[in-house]
């Protein structure tokens, strides 16, 4: 199936799930990254349960600070 | 308020455009900006809001102008070393435009003053380089009724996102709560592209001359990310997250928290 990544276009496996999604493309972080699917975000806990279907379009959002972080 | 033929020149290049023009002008002079970290963002930030005649800045920060700082902080000169960022900023958009009022405030942003730092200015720009900051800053404007714009950088990463009071997604739409300490990398650790922080924090202050000058469009709604490596924007949707705990329908944050742990406030690291 086509999903839309950050972006970008791609072909990905048929049945793969949100959290599936999130190991494929190697997010850093994954734990702290904001996910939007179709434009709604998804909680955390919903990850293994979402399913993606043709055509979704998935965001990464990460946490961007500056030179302190959390300090 | 009659332009001075002075200042007919210092701001012909803007006056010229239609949707400023005079009464726009009018606007940036008679408006204000808070900027909150006089860092990597701030620094640009601040320098073309002064050179565009917003009438009166304030300057956040508490910290001095240490080396590692001038790689990106360019408000700051090497003849800065040692001053308080907040004064050395002072003077460079002083010098630049003597015409603004700047007003400094040499503390650290936090719970107990953010009300009132940002209650006399009509736009405030998040320079800072934390996230206990990020927070507090996105809290008390969405309770006061303040426009902001968020901005954070690290690496070759930037990201930007303006908060219009009564429209679009809050901070803390997308990122509902601080990451604890150290799971996120900080540019101190990681490094950044000082001109990186140029282009985001120009766009900061772009979006506060649109706002202030009341033109363009709204640009609430939406995270703009940009790639340095790739030299690559994008802008992504941000839906509302209807029970975002502050800007929600049913908001469980009624005043401004901290959430730095003390310990850290020991510890200097300027680097934003």
């Amino acid at each position: 199936m086509r999903l839309v990544v950050a972006g970008v276009e791609k072909e990905y496996p048929e049945g793969l799930k949100l959290s599936g999604l999130v190991e494929l493309e190697k997010v850093s972080t994954p734990q702290y990254v904001t996910v939007s699917l179709n434009e709604a975000f998804v909680e955390h806990g919903s990850f293994a349960s979402t399913p993606l279907s043709e055509g979704d379009t998935v965001e990464f959002l990460y946490f961007m600070g500056g030179g302190r972080g959390f300090q | 308020m009659a332009f001075s033929n002075a200042q007919l020149e210092r701001y012909s290049r803007q006056i010229i455009l239609k949707e400023v023009g005079i009464k726009g002008q009018k606007k940036l002079l008679a408006g204000s900006a808070l900027i909150i970290g006089a860092g990597g963002l701030g620094a640009p930030a601040a320098l073309y809001l002064a050179a565009a005649g917003v009438g009166h800045l304030g300057i956040v920060d508490a910290d001095e102008v240490d080396l590692s700082n001038l790689q990106r902080q360019i408000i700051h000169s090497s003849r800065d070393l040692g001053k308080a960022k907040a004064l050395s900023a002072q003077e460079s958009l002083e010098a630049l435009n003597p015409e603004i009022k700047v007003t400094t405030y040499l503390v650290r942003a936090q719970a107990q003053n953010i009300m009132e730092l940002i209650r006399d200015y009509d736009f405030i720009i998040d320079g800072t380089d934390n996230f206990p900051a990020k927070f507090l800053i996105n809290d008390a404007c969405v309770l006061g009724g303040k426009p902001f714009s968020h901005a954070g950088i690290l690496r070759f990463q930037g990201q930007l996102m303006t908060y219009i009071p009564g429209g679009g997604p809050c901070y803390r739409c997308v990122f509902t709560a601080p990451p604890p300490p150290e799971a996120v990398p900080s540019c101190r650790e990681a490094g950044v592209i000082g001109a990186l922080a140029g282009v985001i924090g120009s766009l900061q202050a772009a979006q506060a001359v649109n706002y202030l000058a009341g033109i363009g469009e709204a640009p609430a709604g939406s995270l703009l990310t940009y790639d340095a490596l790739k030299t690559e924007f994008r802008k992504i949707r941000l839906p509302r997250r209807r029970d975002c705990a502050v800007c929600g329908e049913q908001p469980s944050i009624t005043a401004p928290q901290d959430y730095a742990p003390p310990a850290c406030e020991l510890a200097p690291c300027a680097l934003s």
